[in-house]
């Protein structure tokens, strides 16, 4: 029978695994936004694409980590306490760009709108590059004692494998923020995001062949990638490739499956760890040493079987509602006012 | 020094949090409302009431829903000690939180700010709802949470003598849980209710939009005065629940330290600082703590010194006195802001039967107002439910003083404490000048007709 904390274990993977895929490419799209619209107008439209979801998809990274503490508490407390200064600043990236999402375009002001422009761009460049370096961290190993306490300090996040995971996922996310951009506008911010995606795409081939690698080294164990490693670097390929001709709903696509293995991969090279200790392997967090338990992780089980298919459901629905690609800005010569409500394509 | 740091980061940003939650649970009610009137008159007035008020409550959630991330990280970052201790039982409301409120709040806000028009009608004002529903089904899971650290049950402690849950009904049916959830929910309901009025009072009173202000206006009190009647009631029963299981956190809040019976309640005190167990207690109310602890005439109430004596024979040596100053004025604060917006909701009521709400300048001037006391009052009503539960982290389990992160230095949680202060500064001005300018900006579609069918082919505020 699966273990309960096996169980839980596979469930965090989901989770981080919908992170990435969901908020993926609202971290692309916020980081790219000033790249694929010269002027205001059409930046709000590359805004827009992601506008009805981002605050759903990042959900998805508050599940995780709740869903950490409530299913392995000592993991929780490890990897938070140890990630601390990190954290902090994650944080500080994830609200610079959420408040920018809602606030950029409330106010008619130039030094308002650049400073919330370049607040979006950094913060959903930085969040995805440090949240990378946190998961890769987990597989690399990080100084912690007996007592399951990390005993490092901020340089020793950044353990070389924690730093190549980051840029791997950042990587993947502006590629699939590209291919996301694609896939929803038309005319000129579709053919920005084309343009970007060629070599965004082989930045990630090159990364995520590296990070398999480095991966197997890590892990120890055959040398021999896991099907799920080769699936990714299958995809990001694909992702690339496709990104140059007009099939943008595949390539999307791709560029999920990609980042999805991705992260998948570290979870599976992972377990039974759920942290490993650099400094003596026998102080390892385990699902096993790290658990709630057996009530708890039944009830939270429960939970998770009645929520999450509703959670899809709905939040599938609203990705169905507001489909379609969006219009950009008119051509030369039409009234400016009216430019800023982008509307679907019919 | 780590720990009474950590202690500031938690106080700082919960309390800024808090700034933000209790409107975005009172507001969402109330645009609900609004557009369930639209939904059933079809009167163009409501929709435009329900576009400006949902404006406002866009503005807030944003930051509601950042500062909240925060929360969620801080207790593996700064409290990693109390976060492996409670996790089995503290963790599950928390996850249960996400999933069940988080994903319906944020999903439907999508659907709602996006949806105008492009919905069908009922479907679109089903979403409005569903943001109301989430978020006060976010606070009911916090409460459940908090209120177990309040008076811990459901559990057992395991062969490492850490708390195990083994009810979760017990969890749900917490009567620390029951009363206090009521009372945040009732408490939103009087923050958004004066934030609407006090926006409301501000266009009558400059004569802009009088017509439609007056709907708007008349809704707040017509939500307000049920609300905080209530609230004193149950505000009152929280407080006799209290006494039941935290006897400290209500013996401070009158700065009682001997037992007495009846129990006096005093209007003020001067002194009663940190080492001062005499203060002067002025005008005394005779029998008012007795009601108030204990829902009885002449009920005892058990003074700081007995029950220090208590504890230390049941815990051990120690301090098991909360600062006394914090709860004594927190207690006040709340209780005589109360009493004032009770009295503004009744003078509203009064008014609103008389049919002359709209046009008196005086009630409009005081309204505008007192947006700024139901600020004070959660703050205050925070400071007395946290405050009051020290030297606990977890009543009678884990003390504050053990449970914060041991791998984390004084210097990182100084470099936090300042950042989150000034990203904390930086984003309630740039709330605040949004609230500002798009409170007073005007209503989408100007006055009268032609403005309403105007609406239609503008950009809608609230897209990007």
């Amino acid at each position: 029978m699966l273990h309960l904390t096996t169980l839980w274990f596979v469930v965090l993977a989901i989770l981080w695994v919908g992170f990435f895929v969901l908020e993926g490419f609202d971290f692309g799209v916020g980081a790219l936004h000033m790249l694929v619209g010269k002027d205001e107008a059409e930046r709000r439209v590359a805004v827009s694409t992601i506008g009805p979801w981002w605050d759903g998809n990042e959900v998805w990274l508050i599940v995780a980590g709740a869903g950490t503490f409530a299913a392995f508490p000592a993991w929780y407390a490890t990897w938070f306490s140890a990630l601390y200064i990190a954290l902090l600043l994650v944080l500080a990236a994830l609200m610079a760009r959420g408040v920018a999402l809602e606030y950029a375009t409330k106010r008619d002001n130039e030094r308002w709108l650049r400073a919330w422009r370049w607040a979006l761009t950094i913060g959903s460049l930085l969040a995805p590059l440090l949240i990378g370096i946190g998961l890769g961290d987990l597989l690399a190993g990080l100084p912690i004692n007996s007592s399951h306490e990390f005993t490092g300090n901020f340089g020793d996040l950044f353990t070389g494998y924690g730093v190549w995971t980051g840029f791997t996922l950042l990587s993947l996310c502006l590629l699939h923020g590209a291919t996301f951009l694609k896939l929803r506008t038309t005319g000129a911010i579709r053919g920005r995001a084309r343009a970007l995606a060629s070599p965004l795409g082989w930045a990630a081939i090159a990364l995520l062949i590296g990070f398999v690698v480095w991966t197997r080294k890590v892990a120890g164990g055959p040398e021999v990638p896991e099907p799920v490693q080769v699936l990714a670097v299958i995809a990001v390929i694909f992702a690339a490739r496709l990104t140059a001709g007009d099939h943008d709903g595949w390539a999307f696509i791709a560029s999920g499956v990609a980042i999805a293995s991705s992260v998948g991969s570290i979870f599976i090279d992972l377990y039974p760890n759920v942290m490993v200790s650099s400094t003596n392997a026998s102080f390892n967090l385990t699902v096993h040493n790290s658990a709630s338990g057996g009530y708890a992780l039944k009830l939270m089980t429960i939970v998770v079987v009645i929520f999450l298919p509703l959670v899809l459901l709905y939040q599938g629905w609203s990705f169905h509602v507001f489909r379609g690609r969006l219009r950009g800005p008119p051509a030369d010569g039409e009234p400016a006012a009216t430019v800023a409500s982008p509307t679907p394509q019919t | 020094m780590t720990n009474d740091l950590a202690r500031w980061q938690f106080a700082t940003t919960s309390i800024y949090h808090f700034f933000f939650v209790p409107v975005t649970i009172g507001l969402a009610f109330l645009v609900a409302l609004l557009q369930t009137a639209y939904y059933r008159s079809e009167k163009p007035e409501y929709r435009r009431l329900a576009k400006f008020f949902g404006t406002l409550l866009i503005i807030n959630v944003v930051v509601g829903v950042v500062t909240g991330l925060v929360q969620e990280f801080e207790f593996g970052m700064n409290w990693s000690a109390y976060s492996r201790f409670v996790g089995d039982v503290f963790g599950a409301p928390l996850a249960m939180e996400g999933l069940a409120a988080f994903f319906l709040e944020s999903t439907f806000l999508g659907l709602w700010v996006f949806g105008w028009d492009r919905l069908p009608k009922r479907v679109h004002l089903a979403c409005i709802w569903l943001v109301a529903i989430g978020s006060m089904l976010s606070a009911l899971f916090i409460l459940a949470a908090n209120s177990w650290m309040q008076h811990p049950v459901g559990y057992a402690l395991n062969s490492h003598g850490q708390p195990e849950l083994n009810s979760v009904s017990a969890l749900f049916t917490n009567p620390t849980f029951l009363w206090g959830y009521v009372h945040v929910i009732l408490a939103s309901l009087v923050t958004g209710s004066l934030v609407m009025l006090a926006v409301s009072a501000w266009y009558l009173r400059k004569g802009r939009e009088v017509a439609l202000f007056a709907n708007s206006a008349r809704l707040s009190v017509i939500v307000l005065l049920p609300v905080i009647v209530l609230q004193i009631f149950v505000g009152n029963k929280l407080g006799e629940i209290e006494t039941k299981y935290q006897p400290m956190k209500i013996a401070a809040a009158e700065a009682q330290w001997e037992s007495c019976q009846p129990c006096s309640f005093s209007a003020f005190q001067i002194g009663g600082g940190k080492n001062d167990k005499t203060p002067s207690q002025i005008i005394e109310i005779p029998h008012l703590l007795s009601v108030l602890a204990t829902g009885e005439w002449n009920g005892a109430v058990k003074g700081l010194n007995p029950l220090q004596a208590e504890y230390e024979k049941k815990y051990g040596p120690g301090n098991y006195v909360p600062d006394v100053f914090i709860q004594y004025w927190s207690m006040r604060v709340m209780a005589y802001l109360g009493t004032l917006i009770l009295l503004l909701g009744l003078w509203g009521g009064w008014l609103l039967h008389r049919g002359t709400l709209e046009r008196s300048k005086l009630f409009l001037g005081i309204s505008v107002w007192a947006v700024i006391t139901p600020f004070l009052m959660n703050t205050a009503g925070w400071l007395l439910t946290e405050n009051g539960r020290q030297p606990w982290i977890v009543q009678g389990l884990m003390k504050t003083v053990n449970a914060n992160s041991p791998s984390v230095s004084s210097t990182d949680i100084w470099i936090s404490l300042i950042a989150f202060v000034l990203i904390y500064i930086a984003l309630g001005a740039a709330d605040l000048v949004l609230m500002l300018r798009y409170s007073r900006k005007g209503v989408e579609g100007g006055e009268g007709e032609a403005g309403a069918a105007a609406e239609a082919t503008t950009t809608p505020a609230m897209s990007y």
